[in-house]
């Protein structure tokens, strides 16, 4: 593992073909580590039908001015996404 | 029904205009998942995998499963604090102190504060603790409350009721991975002294999701 809580990431901007857990509204964001949600099933393996190796998942959280530019709620208002260390690019 | 149309049907009478007719099961094609559903459940009896009566056993604990046992559990932590800990750490252990079946996907616990308000979603498909709040309502499942809720909580919180003032910060929390959610709202003020049967009935299967909150009936 290489991340840790704190640690700010950008969301890889990817679309790869096949199955994956990482909705199209956080690629190419940036976030904040909060917290390791737990190693989990590799859903990309198991889509076919492979259980792969257990990959680390960590809660990232999202300002939501990040994800919209054109937000209309509060300053402190956040997603928070569980995603695929595999995904998550460190900053600094 | 207006005057004209106020008669009985067991009345002699003229009756030439057709009513609709409710569609039966039947009347529409079975969809491709439907058919696979079906074509997979006789090959698994057809080969002595299981039978007939297990699968309706499995469906009948599926159909049995409601909010009720979510309702318990946020009772017990409300007046608890060291069952509210373990809650917050392990919901799946916590309900199994209760005597109660999360089911093997571990579910977390997220727990609103007067300055937090807390709501869930799935947005790739239609993730939900369904062993503790049972199943999902329909809108859950609805693209407009998947895509809208991470887009405008606020808006779709106020479309459910819930109005937030602008100190209450809004966590949504989207369940991508191998992990369910379910809310602990804020306790009702003036439930001072509740049993936690009665405060379990303030906590509803929307107060659990976020979509609403706990309530004094």
């Amino acid at each position: 593992m290489t991340l840790k809580k704190g640690d700010h990431v950008r969301v890889l901007h990817l679309d790869p073909p096949g199955h994956h857990r990482t909705p199209s509204f956080v690629r190419g964001r940036e976030g904040i580590v909060e917290a390791l949600a737990g190693r989990m099933p590799d859903a990309e393996m198991m889509a076919y039908g492979r259980r792969g190796v257990d990959q680390p998942v960590w809660r990232v959280r999202f300002r939501q001015a990040e994800l919209w530019p054109d937000y209309e709620g509060e300053a402190g208002d956040a997603v928070i996404v569980d995603l695929y260390e595999h995904w998550l690019e460190p900053l600094r | 029904m207006n005057q004209d149309h106020a008669h009985s049907h067991d009345a002699e009478h003229e009756h030439h205009h057709p009513h609709p007719r409710q569609p039966d099961v039947e009347d529409a094609p079975l969809s491709w998942h439907m058919a696979l559903t079906e074509a997979v459940a006789d090959l698994m009896v057809a080969k002595g995998l299981c039978t007939t009566a297990d699968i309706h056993r499995t469906l009948e604990v599926i159909d049995a499963a409601s909010p009720a046992a979510g309702a318990r559990l946020v009772a017990r932590a409300w007046l608890d604090p060291v069952f509210r800990e373990l809650m917050l750490a392990d919901v799946n252990r916590a309900a199994s102190d209760l005597g109660i079946d999360a089911g093997a996907i571990p579910i977390r616990a997220v727990e609103n504060r007067p300055d937090l308000h807390n709501v869930i979603v799935c947005t790739l498909c239609s993730c939900y603790p369904r062993f503790l709040l049972g199943g999902s309502p329909d809108w859950y499942k609805s693209k407009a409350y998947r895509s809208r809720m991470v887009r405008e909580p606020r808006a779709v919180l106020r479309e459910f009721g819930v109005d937030l003032p602008a100190d209450v910060r809004v966590d949504v929390h989207d369940s991508t991975a191998e992990l369910r959610y379910m809310v602990i709202p804020n306790r009702p003020v003036g439930t001072e002294g509740w049993s936690e049967e009665r405060l379990a009935e303030t906590v509803t299967r929307d107060a659990m999701i976020g979509t609403g909150l706990a309530r004094c009936v």
